[in-house]
Protein backbone atom coordinates (compact mmCIF):
# COMPACT_ATOMS: atom_id res chain seq x y z
CA UNK A 1 0.00 0.00 0.00
CA UNK A 2 0.93 3.53 -0.59
CA UNK A 3 3.15 5.19 2.18
CA UNK A 4 2.29 8.39 0.48
CA UNK A 5 -0.59 8.90 2.78
CA UNK A 6 -1.17 9.64 6.13
CA UNK A 7 -2.47 6.71 8.14
CA UNK A 8 -5.59 7.38 10.47
CA UNK A 9 -5.01 3.85 11.94
CA UNK A 10 -2.11 1.73 11.96
CA UNK A 11 -1.79 -1.82 13.08
CA UNK A 12 1.45 -3.19 14.18
CA UNK A 13 2.17 -7.15 14.03
CA UNK A 14 -1.49 -7.80 16.16
CA UNK A 15 -2.20 -11.20 17.21
CA UNK A 16 -5.53 -12.03 18.75
CA UNK A 17 -6.68 -15.14 20.14
CA UNK A 18 -9.20 -16.68 22.03
CA UNK A 19 -8.14 -19.91 24.43
CA UNK A 20 -6.65 -21.84 22.32
CA UNK A 21 -7.27 -20.37 18.94
CA UNK A 22 -5.14 -18.23 17.21
CA UNK A 23 -7.90 -16.17 15.41
CA UNK A 24 -5.57 -13.30 13.84
CA UNK A 25 -2.09 -13.90 12.93
CA UNK A 26 0.23 -10.93 12.70
CA UNK A 27 -1.61 -8.55 11.05
CA UNK A 28 0.34 -5.65 10.17
CA UNK A 29 -0.85 -2.54 7.83
CA UNK A 30 -2.01 1.16 7.40
CA UNK A 31 -5.67 2.23 6.64
CA UNK A 32 -5.02 5.59 4.55
CA UNK A 33 -6.44 8.95 6.11
CA UNK A 34 -9.57 10.01 4.54
CA UNK A 35 -9.79 7.13 1.82
CA UNK A 36 -11.90 4.34 1.97
CA UNK A 37 -10.60 0.82 2.38
CA UNK A 38 -12.58 -2.69 1.92
CA UNK A 39 -12.15 -5.17 3.66
CA UNK A 40 -13.24 -8.57 2.16
CA UNK A 41 -12.88 -12.61 2.56
CA UNK A 42 -14.56 -15.58 3.47
CA UNK A 43 -17.08 -15.42 6.71
CA UNK A 44 -14.98 -16.74 9.26
CA UNK A 45 -11.61 -14.84 8.43
CA UNK A 46 -11.61 -13.01 11.28
CA UNK A 47 -12.93 -9.50 9.40
CA UNK A 48 -15.35 -8.61 12.13
CA UNK A 49 -12.53 -9.26 15.14
CA UNK A 50 -10.31 -6.85 13.29
CA UNK A 51 -12.89 -3.95 13.49
CA UNK A 52 -13.77 -4.55 17.10
CA UNK A 53 -9.77 -4.84 17.93
CA UNK A 54 -10.04 -0.86 16.25
CA UNK A 55 -13.04 -0.18 18.13
CA UNK A 56 -11.32 -1.14 21.19
CA UNK A 57 -14.32 -3.47 22.12
CA UNK A 58 -11.24 -6.27 22.76
CA UNK A 59 -7.44 -5.78 23.11
CA UNK A 60 -4.82 -7.60 20.95
CA UNK A 61 -2.78 -10.64 22.34
CA UNK A 62 -0.17 -9.19 20.98
CA UNK A 63 1.10 -5.97 19.05
CA UNK A 64 -0.50 -2.96 18.77
CA UNK A 65 -2.45 -0.27 16.95
CA UNK A 66 -2.41 3.57 16.25
CA UNK A 67 -3.96 6.77 15.97
CA UNK A 68 -1.51 9.58 15.63
CA UNK A 69 1.62 7.48 16.29
CA UNK A 70 -0.36 6.89 19.96
CA UNK A 71 -1.04 3.31 20.98
CA UNK A 72 -5.09 3.16 21.25
CA UNK A 73 -4.83 1.61 24.48
CA UNK A 74 -3.31 4.97 25.75
CA UNK A 75 -6.95 7.07 24.56
CA UNK A 76 -9.30 6.50 27.51
CA UNK A 77 -11.86 4.06 26.04
CA UNK A 78 -14.89 5.93 25.45
CA UNK A 79 -13.18 8.76 23.64
CA UNK A 80 -11.60 6.16 21.81
CA UNK A 81 -14.38 4.56 20.62
CA UNK A 82 -16.26 7.81 19.65
CA UNK A 83 -13.71 8.33 17.19
CA UNK A 84 -13.44 5.24 15.89
CA UNK A 85 -17.03 4.70 15.22
CA UNK A 86 -18.34 1.05 14.53
CA UNK A 87 -21.50 -0.14 13.26
CA UNK A 88 -21.47 -3.65 14.21
CA UNK A 89 -22.47 -6.71 11.76
CA UNK A 90 -26.09 -7.67 13.86
CA UNK A 91 -27.02 -4.09 14.25
CA UNK A 92 -28.02 -4.69 17.89
CA UNK A 93 -30.86 -2.45 19.40
CA UNK A 94 -31.62 -1.48 22.85
CA UNK A 95 -35.36 -1.61 23.65
CA UNK A 96 -37.43 0.88 22.99
CA UNK A 97 -38.40 3.52 19.47
CA UNK A 98 -36.13 4.06 16.45
CA UNK A 99 -35.70 7.65 18.28
CA UNK A 100 -34.67 5.90 21.43
CA UNK A 101 -31.45 4.28 19.20
CA UNK A 102 -30.89 7.25 17.50
CA UNK A 103 -30.85 9.39 20.04
CA UNK A 104 -28.35 6.94 22.00
CA UNK A 105 -25.06 8.30 20.90
CA UNK A 106 -25.62 11.58 22.14
CA UNK A 107 -27.87 10.57 25.57
CA UNK A 108 -24.54 8.09 26.38
CA UNK A 109 -22.96 11.80 27.14
CA UNK A 110 -25.88 13.66 28.53
CA UNK A 111 -27.44 15.37 25.77
CA UNK A 112 -30.48 15.31 23.69
CA UNK A 113 -31.31 14.72 20.09
CA UNK A 114 -34.09 17.09 18.88
CA UNK A 115 -36.62 15.29 16.96
CA UNK A 116 -36.10 17.84 13.76
CA UNK A 117 -32.35 16.68 14.08
CA UNK A 118 -33.70 13.11 14.41
CA UNK A 119 -35.99 13.24 11.54
CA UNK A 120 -33.61 14.49 9.39
CA UNK A 121 -31.21 11.68 10.10
CA UNK A 122 -33.38 9.50 9.06
CA UNK A 123 -34.42 11.49 5.64
CA UNK A 124 -30.13 10.61 4.65
CA UNK A 125 -30.40 7.06 5.70
CA UNK A 126 -33.75 6.59 3.29
CA UNK A 127 -35.89 5.82 6.33
CA UNK A 128 -39.53 8.14 6.58
CA UNK A 129 -40.00 10.46 9.42
CA UNK A 130 -43.00 7.83 10.11
CA UNK A 131 -40.35 5.16 11.66
CA UNK A 132 -39.07 7.72 14.35
CA UNK A 133 -41.65 6.82 16.74
CA UNK A 134 -41.71 2.46 15.92
CA UNK A 135 -40.73 0.12 17.88
CA UNK A 136 -37.49 -1.54 16.37
CA UNK A 137 -38.74 -4.67 17.21
CA UNK A 138 -41.10 -4.04 14.62
CA UNK A 139 -38.28 -3.10 11.45
CA UNK A 140 -37.55 -5.10 8.91
CA UNK A 141 -33.20 -6.41 8.51
CA UNK A 142 -32.95 -4.08 6.40
CA UNK A 143 -34.77 -1.25 7.95
CA UNK A 144 -32.88 -1.82 11.26
CA UNK A 145 -29.51 -1.52 9.16
CA UNK A 146 -30.22 1.54 8.22
CA UNK A 147 -30.86 2.66 11.72
CA UNK A 148 -27.42 1.31 13.12
CA UNK A 149 -25.95 3.24 10.74
CA UNK A 150 -27.43 6.38 11.34
CA UNK A 151 -26.86 5.95 14.60
CA UNK A 152 -23.14 5.54 14.61
CA UNK A 153 -22.74 8.43 12.29
CA UNK A 154 -24.45 10.15 14.95
CA UNK A 155 -20.97 9.79 16.83
CA UNK A 156 -19.58 12.02 13.82
CA UNK A 157 -16.47 10.16 14.35
CA UNK A 158 -13.22 10.55 11.85
CA UNK A 159 -13.08 7.15 11.30
CA UNK A 160 -15.94 4.60 10.38
CA UNK A 161 -15.92 0.93 10.96
CA UNK A 162 -18.68 -0.93 9.19
CA UNK A 163 -19.43 -4.17 9.55
CA UNK A 164 -21.64 -5.77 6.43
CA UNK A 165 -24.14 -2.90 6.70
CA UNK A 166 -25.80 -3.61 3.56
CA UNK A 167 -26.26 -7.39 3.55
CA UNK A 168 -30.05 -7.77 4.01
CA UNK A 169 -30.47 -4.13 1.95
CA UNK A 170 -32.06 -3.88 -1.81
CA UNK A 171 -30.43 -2.79 -4.57
CA UNK A 172 -31.97 0.44 -4.41
CA UNK A 173 -31.80 1.09 -0.70
CA UNK A 174 -28.00 -0.32 -1.24
CA UNK A 175 -26.83 2.53 -3.60
CA UNK A 176 -28.87 5.00 -1.51
CA UNK A 177 -26.25 4.22 1.61
CA UNK A 178 -23.27 3.43 -0.45
CA UNK A 179 -24.01 7.40 -1.61
CA UNK A 180 -24.34 8.21 1.90
CA UNK A 181 -21.27 6.99 3.11
CA UNK A 182 -19.01 8.02 0.19
CA UNK A 183 -20.90 11.52 0.62
CA UNK A 184 -19.57 11.67 4.26
CA UNK A 185 -16.24 10.77 3.32
CA UNK A 186 -15.89 13.16 0.76
CA UNK A 187 -17.35 16.28 2.93
CA UNK A 188 -15.17 15.54 6.06
CA UNK A 189 -12.90 13.34 5.25
CA UNK A 190 -13.61 10.64 7.09
CA UNK A 191 -11.65 7.25 7.35
CA UNK A 192 -13.62 4.35 6.50
CA UNK A 193 -13.21 0.86 6.74
CA UNK A 194 -15.99 -1.10 5.45
CA UNK A 195 -16.05 -4.79 5.53
CA UNK A 196 -18.33 -6.60 2.59
CA UNK A 197 -18.85 -9.52 1.21
CA UNK A 198 -20.08 -7.78 -2.37
CA UNK A 199 -17.10 -7.58 -4.68
CA UNK A 200 -18.63 -5.35 -6.82
CA UNK A 201 -19.14 -3.19 -3.78
CA UNK A 202 -15.55 -3.45 -2.58
CA UNK A 203 -14.44 -2.78 -6.11
CA UNK A 204 -16.36 0.02 -7.01
CA UNK A 205 -16.46 2.05 -3.33
CA UNK A 206 -13.34 0.91 -2.03
CA UNK A 207 -9.72 3.33 -2.59
CA UNK A 208 -8.45 0.50 -1.64
CA UNK A 209 -8.97 -3.10 -0.54
CA UNK A 210 -7.69 -5.94 2.45
CA UNK A 211 -8.31 -9.81 1.46
CA UNK A 212 -8.19 -11.63 4.87
CA UNK A 213 -8.35 -15.39 5.25
CA UNK A 214 -7.95 -17.58 7.65
CA UNK A 215 -6.62 -14.68 10.13
CA UNK A 216 -4.63 -13.46 7.73
CA UNK A 217 -3.96 -10.64 5.27
CA UNK A 218 -3.20 -12.06 1.87
CA UNK A 219 -2.99 -9.42 -0.27
CA UNK A 220 -3.64 -5.89 -0.02
CA UNK A 221 -3.89 -2.96 -2.63
CA UNK A 222 -5.97 -0.58 -4.49
CA UNK A 223 -9.82 -2.30 -4.81
CA UNK A 224 -8.62 -3.16 -8.42
CA UNK A 225 -6.77 -5.91 -7.46
CA UNK A 226 -9.90 -8.04 -7.27
CA UNK A 227 -9.93 -7.85 -10.92
CA UNK A 228 -6.45 -9.63 -11.00
CA UNK A 229 -5.50 -10.65 -8.27
CA UNK A 230 -1.98 -11.68 -7.55
CA UNK A 231 -2.14 -14.56 -4.78
CA UNK A 232 -3.58 -17.60 -6.47
CA UNK A 233 -5.96 -18.19 -3.51
CA UNK A 234 -7.36 -15.32 -3.53
CA UNK A 235 -7.93 -15.62 -7.16
CA UNK A 236 -9.76 -18.77 -6.46
CA UNK A 237 -11.87 -16.56 -3.58
CA UNK A 238 -12.79 -13.88 -6.16
CA UNK A 239 -13.53 -16.31 -9.02
CA UNK A 240 -16.18 -18.15 -6.55
CA UNK A 241 -17.65 -15.12 -5.98
CA UNK A 242 -19.02 -14.22 -2.44
CA UNK A 243 -19.76 -16.43 0.33
CA UNK B 1 -44.17 -29.45 75.46
CA UNK B 2 -43.10 -32.40 76.98
CA UNK B 3 -40.13 -34.82 75.12
CA UNK B 4 -43.33 -37.25 75.56
CA UNK B 5 -46.01 -35.52 73.54
CA UNK B 6 -42.94 -34.56 71.09
CA UNK B 7 -42.68 -38.24 70.58
CA UNK B 8 -46.39 -38.36 69.92
CA UNK B 9 -45.55 -35.61 67.03
CA UNK B 10 -44.08 -38.31 64.85
CA UNK B 11 -47.47 -39.48 63.66
CA UNK B 12 -47.27 -36.68 61.30
CA UNK B 13 -44.02 -38.23 60.00
CA UNK B 14 -45.43 -41.90 59.96
CA UNK B 15 -48.39 -40.90 57.93
CA UNK B 16 -46.10 -39.91 54.95
CA UNK B 17 -44.21 -42.91 55.11
CA UNK B 18 -47.00 -45.27 54.88
CA UNK B 19 -48.33 -43.45 51.84
CA UNK B 20 -44.36 -43.27 50.64
CA UNK B 21 -44.57 -47.13 51.22
CA UNK B 22 -48.26 -48.02 49.76
CA UNK B 23 -48.00 -45.97 46.76
CA UNK B 24 -44.07 -46.62 46.09
CA UNK B 25 -43.07 -42.74 46.03
CA UNK B 26 -39.67 -44.04 47.41
CA UNK B 27 -39.53 -40.90 49.70
CA UNK B 28 -38.94 -43.24 52.83
CA UNK B 29 -35.64 -42.46 52.94
CA UNK B 30 -35.04 -38.90 52.00
CA UNK B 31 -38.33 -38.34 54.65
CA UNK B 32 -35.96 -39.88 57.79
CA UNK B 33 -33.53 -38.23 57.19
CA UNK B 34 -35.27 -34.57 57.09
CA UNK B 35 -36.91 -35.88 60.60
CA UNK B 36 -33.76 -36.72 61.69
CA UNK B 37 -31.96 -33.32 60.70
CA UNK B 38 -34.59 -31.50 61.16
CA UNK B 39 -34.39 -32.76 65.15
CA UNK B 40 -30.82 -33.05 65.62
CA UNK B 41 -30.08 -29.04 63.89
CA UNK B 42 -33.32 -27.32 65.46
CA UNK B 43 -32.58 -28.93 69.11
CA UNK B 44 -29.03 -27.98 68.91
CA UNK B 45 -29.84 -24.43 67.84
CA UNK B 46 -32.28 -24.41 70.72
CA UNK B 47 -30.18 -24.99 73.52
CA UNK B 48 -27.28 -23.05 71.95
CA UNK B 49 -29.99 -20.14 72.16
CA UNK B 50 -30.85 -21.10 75.81
CA UNK B 51 -27.17 -21.00 76.53
CA UNK B 52 -26.79 -17.38 74.99
CA UNK B 53 -29.80 -16.03 76.14
CA UNK B 54 -28.77 -16.59 80.07
CA UNK B 55 -25.39 -15.37 79.38
CA UNK B 56 -26.65 -12.25 77.71
CA UNK B 57 -22.60 -11.75 76.67
CA UNK B 58 -22.31 -9.31 73.69
CA UNK B 59 -19.69 -11.61 72.84
CA UNK B 60 -21.83 -14.78 72.13
CA UNK B 61 -23.91 -12.45 70.45
CA UNK B 62 -21.59 -11.50 68.07
CA UNK B 63 -20.65 -14.78 67.37
CA UNK B 64 -24.03 -15.95 66.64
CA UNK B 65 -24.31 -13.38 64.11
CA UNK B 66 -20.89 -14.21 62.77
CA UNK B 67 -22.00 -17.47 62.06
CA UNK B 68 -25.23 -16.60 60.62
CA UNK B 69 -23.80 -14.45 58.18
CA UNK B 70 -20.94 -17.28 57.34
CA UNK B 71 -23.41 -19.68 56.58
CA UNK B 72 -25.99 -17.66 54.36
CA UNK B 73 -22.79 -16.42 52.47
CA UNK B 74 -21.75 -19.81 51.81
CA UNK B 75 -24.94 -20.40 50.53
CA UNK B 76 -25.38 -17.81 48.01
CA UNK B 77 -22.39 -17.64 46.73
CA UNK B 78 -22.55 -20.67 45.12
CA UNK B 79 -25.27 -18.75 42.74
CA UNK B 80 -22.38 -16.44 41.41
CA UNK B 81 -19.52 -18.23 40.96
CA UNK B 82 -18.92 -16.58 37.64
CA UNK B 83 -18.54 -13.18 39.53
CA UNK B 84 -14.88 -12.32 40.77
CA UNK B 85 -14.95 -11.86 44.59
CA UNK B 86 -18.38 -12.60 44.51
CA UNK B 87 -17.88 -14.09 48.28
CA UNK B 88 -16.97 -10.64 50.04
CA UNK B 89 -19.08 -8.74 47.64
CA UNK B 90 -22.42 -11.27 49.60
CA UNK B 91 -20.52 -10.89 52.86
CA UNK B 92 -20.44 -7.02 52.62
CA UNK B 93 -23.97 -7.06 51.46
CA UNK B 94 -25.20 -9.17 54.63
CA UNK B 95 -22.70 -7.19 57.15
CA UNK B 96 -24.02 -3.69 55.82
CA UNK B 97 -27.99 -4.66 56.03
CA UNK B 98 -27.36 -6.24 59.36
CA UNK B 99 -25.58 -3.09 61.13
CA UNK B 100 -27.73 -0.42 59.47
CA UNK B 101 -31.11 -2.50 60.58
CA UNK B 102 -29.71 -2.97 63.72
CA UNK B 103 -28.64 0.37 64.38
CA UNK B 104 -32.25 1.94 63.71
CA UNK B 105 -33.82 -0.75 65.95
CA UNK B 106 -31.39 0.01 68.66
CA UNK B 107 -30.78 3.66 68.01
CA UNK B 108 -34.33 4.60 68.30
CA UNK B 109 -35.22 1.93 71.48
CA UNK B 110 -37.44 -0.12 69.38
CA UNK B 111 -36.52 -3.61 70.36
CA UNK B 112 -34.91 -3.83 74.04
CA UNK B 113 -31.10 -4.32 73.09
CA UNK B 114 -31.45 -8.13 75.03
CA UNK B 115 -29.72 -11.39 72.95
CA UNK B 116 -33.21 -12.09 72.32
CA UNK B 117 -34.44 -9.42 70.25
CA UNK B 118 -31.00 -9.12 68.01
CA UNK B 119 -30.46 -13.38 67.14
CA UNK B 120 -34.04 -13.32 66.22
CA UNK B 121 -34.68 -10.45 64.46
CA UNK B 122 -30.89 -11.24 62.73
CA UNK B 123 -31.78 -14.35 61.11
CA UNK B 124 -34.51 -12.66 59.62
CA UNK B 125 -33.04 -9.73 58.63
CA UNK B 126 -29.79 -12.58 57.50
CA UNK B 127 -32.01 -15.24 56.13
CA UNK B 128 -33.70 -12.85 53.95
CA UNK B 129 -30.83 -10.83 52.28
CA UNK B 130 -29.63 -14.48 51.52
CA UNK B 131 -32.86 -14.89 49.72
CA UNK B 132 -32.70 -11.80 48.55
CA UNK B 133 -29.13 -12.00 46.65
CA UNK B 134 -29.75 -15.54 45.29
CA UNK B 135 -32.82 -14.25 43.47
CA UNK B 136 -30.86 -11.11 42.40
CA UNK B 137 -27.98 -13.14 41.00
CA UNK B 138 -30.16 -15.83 39.15
CA UNK B 139 -31.82 -12.87 37.52
CA UNK B 140 -28.87 -10.50 36.98
CA UNK B 141 -26.47 -13.23 35.43
CA UNK B 142 -29.46 -14.09 33.07
CA UNK B 143 -29.78 -10.69 31.76
CA UNK B 144 -26.45 -10.23 31.28
CA UNK B 145 -26.14 -13.59 28.98
CA UNK B 146 -29.73 -12.60 27.28
CA UNK B 147 -28.40 -8.90 26.66
CA UNK B 148 -24.66 -9.30 25.77
CA UNK B 149 -25.30 -7.57 22.00
CA UNK B 150 -26.89 -4.60 24.26
CA UNK B 151 -23.99 -3.66 26.07
CA UNK B 152 -21.45 -4.16 23.46
CA UNK B 153 -23.43 -2.07 21.23
CA UNK B 154 -23.44 1.15 23.95
CA UNK B 155 -19.62 0.21 24.46
CA UNK B 156 -19.01 0.62 21.32
CA UNK B 157 -20.71 3.62 20.99
CA UNK B 158 -18.48 5.19 24.15
CA UNK B 159 -20.51 4.55 26.67
CA UNK B 160 -19.23 3.50 29.99
CA UNK B 161 -19.64 -0.23 31.80
CA UNK B 162 -22.64 1.09 34.17
CA UNK B 163 -23.98 2.84 31.15
CA UNK B 164 -23.78 -0.74 29.15
CA UNK B 165 -25.22 -2.65 32.16
CA UNK B 166 -27.67 -0.15 33.55
CA UNK B 167 -30.93 -2.02 32.32
CA UNK B 168 -29.91 -5.14 33.25
CA UNK B 169 -28.96 -4.11 36.55
CA UNK B 170 -32.17 -2.57 36.96
CA UNK B 171 -34.10 -5.21 35.86
CA UNK B 172 -32.51 -7.51 38.25
CA UNK B 173 -33.07 -5.41 41.03
CA UNK B 174 -36.63 -4.95 40.52
CA UNK B 175 -37.59 -8.86 40.15
CA UNK B 176 -35.60 -9.85 42.82
CA UNK B 177 -37.76 -7.28 45.38
CA UNK B 178 -40.97 -7.92 43.69
CA UNK B 179 -41.57 -11.37 45.61
CA UNK B 180 -41.26 -9.95 48.85
CA UNK B 181 -43.57 -6.65 48.01
CA UNK B 182 -46.37 -9.02 46.80
CA UNK B 183 -46.02 -11.27 49.39
CA UNK B 184 -46.48 -8.50 52.03
CA UNK B 185 -49.73 -7.56 50.21
CA UNK B 186 -51.22 -10.83 50.87
CA UNK B 187 -49.95 -11.04 54.14
CA UNK B 188 -52.90 -11.86 56.98
CA UNK B 189 -55.58 -12.73 54.35
CA UNK B 190 -54.40 -15.56 52.97
CA UNK B 191 -51.46 -16.64 55.61
CA UNK B 192 -50.76 -15.86 59.14
CA UNK B 193 -47.21 -14.85 59.16
CA UNK B 194 -45.02 -17.85 60.89
CA UNK B 195 -43.65 -15.56 63.32
CA UNK B 196 -46.64 -14.01 64.15
CA UNK B 197 -48.38 -17.26 64.86
CA UNK B 198 -46.13 -18.88 67.21
CA UNK B 199 -45.89 -15.85 69.40
CA UNK B 200 -50.29 -15.84 69.13
CA UNK B 201 -49.99 -19.68 70.02
CA UNK B 202 -47.21 -19.02 72.94
CA UNK B 203 -50.00 -17.08 74.16
CA UNK B 204 -48.68 -13.29 73.24
CA UNK B 205 -51.80 -10.49 72.91
CA UNK B 206 -52.75 -10.34 69.23
CA UNK B 207 -52.76 -7.17 68.65
CA UNK B 208 -48.97 -6.79 70.27
CA UNK B 209 -48.04 -9.88 67.93
CA UNK B 210 -49.56 -7.91 64.94
CA UNK B 211 -47.10 -4.73 65.78
CA UNK B 212 -44.30 -6.58 65.67
CA UNK B 213 -45.03 -8.39 62.56
CA UNK B 214 -45.90 -5.32 61.52
CA UNK B 215 -42.30 -4.25 62.60
CA UNK B 216 -40.46 -7.11 60.93
CA UNK B 217 -42.21 -6.32 57.49
CA UNK B 218 -41.00 -2.98 57.46
CA UNK B 219 -37.57 -4.85 58.26
CA UNK B 220 -37.90 -6.55 55.07
CA UNK B 221 -38.54 -4.26 53.00
CA UNK B 222 -35.73 -2.41 53.91
CA UNK B 223 -33.36 -5.69 54.04
CA UNK B 224 -34.47 -6.47 50.26
CA UNK B 225 -33.95 -3.05 48.60
CA UNK B 226 -30.64 -2.94 50.14
CA UNK B 227 -29.62 -6.19 49.69
CA UNK B 228 -30.60 -6.10 46.08
CA UNK B 229 -29.16 -2.46 44.85
CA UNK B 230 -25.90 -3.37 47.40
CA UNK B 231 -24.79 -6.12 45.80
CA UNK B 232 -25.60 -5.41 42.02
CA UNK B 233 -23.29 -2.41 42.64
CA UNK B 234 -20.72 -4.11 43.79
CA UNK B 235 -21.32 -6.75 41.69
CA UNK B 236 -21.38 -5.55 38.06
CA UNK B 237 -17.92 -3.95 38.14
CA UNK B 238 -16.20 -7.27 37.56
CA UNK B 239 -17.93 -7.98 34.27
CA UNK B 240 -15.92 -5.75 32.53
CA UNK B 241 -11.89 -4.61 32.56
CA UNK B 242 -10.28 -2.20 33.16
CA UNK B 243 -10.07 -1.02 28.95
CA UNK B 244 -13.79 -0.98 29.72
CA UNK B 245 -14.18 -4.50 27.87
CA UNK B 246 -17.11 -6.80 28.35
CA UNK B 247 -14.90 -10.31 30.02
CA UNK B 248 -15.74 -13.01 27.44
CA UNK B 249 -17.06 -16.06 28.97
CA UNK B 250 -17.53 -14.67 32.34
CA UNK B 251 -21.47 -16.08 32.25
N1 LIG C 1 -16.88 -14.90 20.72
C1 LIG C 1 -16.23 -15.84 20.00
N2 LIG C 1 -15.98 -17.05 20.57
C2 LIG C 1 -15.32 -18.00 19.87
N3 LIG C 1 -14.88 -17.85 18.62
C3 LIG C 1 -15.10 -16.69 18.03
C4 LIG C 1 -15.79 -15.61 18.67
N4 LIG C 1 -15.86 -14.57 17.82
C5 LIG C 1 -15.27 -14.98 16.70
N5 LIG C 1 -14.81 -16.24 16.80
C6 LIG C 1 -14.10 -17.02 15.76
O1 LIG C 1 -13.14 -16.18 15.18
C7 LIG C 1 -13.07 -16.38 13.79
C8 LIG C 1 -13.24 -15.05 13.09
O2 LIG C 1 -14.53 -14.55 13.33
P1 LIG C 1 -15.01 -13.17 12.70
O3 LIG C 1 -14.03 -12.11 13.06
O4 LIG C 1 -16.41 -12.95 13.13
O5 LIG C 1 -14.95 -13.48 11.14
P2 LIG C 1 -15.64 -12.73 9.92
O6 LIG C 1 -16.19 -11.43 10.41
O7 LIG C 1 -14.54 -12.57 8.94
O8 LIG C 1 -16.70 -13.63 9.42
C9 LIG C 1 -14.16 -17.39 13.45
O9 LIG C 1 -13.55 -18.64 13.25
C10 LIG C 1 -15.04 -17.40 14.65
O10 LIG C 1 -15.57 -18.68 14.83
MG1 LIG D 1 -18.15 -10.78 10.45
Amino acid sequence: MSTLYEPALHINDVNYSMGDVHILKNITGSFPKGKITTLVGPSGAGKTTLLKLCNGLISPTSGDIFIHDKPISSYEPTELRRHVGIALQSAPMIKGTVYHNLALPMELQGRKLAEQDAIAILEDVGLDKLFLHRKTNDLSGGQLQKVSIARTLNNRSEILLLDEITSALDRSSLHEIEELIVKINRKYGTTIIWITHNLEQAMSIGDYTWVLMDGQVIETGESDLLKSPMNEVVRQFVQGGAE
Amino acid sequence: MSYLTLSITLIFVIIPLLLSKTLRLGLEKDTIVATVRSIIQLLAVGYILKFVFESENILYILLMVTLMIAAATHNARKKGKAIEGITWKIAVTLVFVEVLTQSILLGFQIVPPTAQYIISISGMVIGNSMVLSILFLNRFTAEVETHRDETELILSLGGTPKQAIHRQLINAIKASMIPTIESQKTMGLVQLPGMMSGQIIAGADPIQAVQFQLLIIFLLLTTAAVSSVLLGFLSYPSLFNQRMQLLKGKF
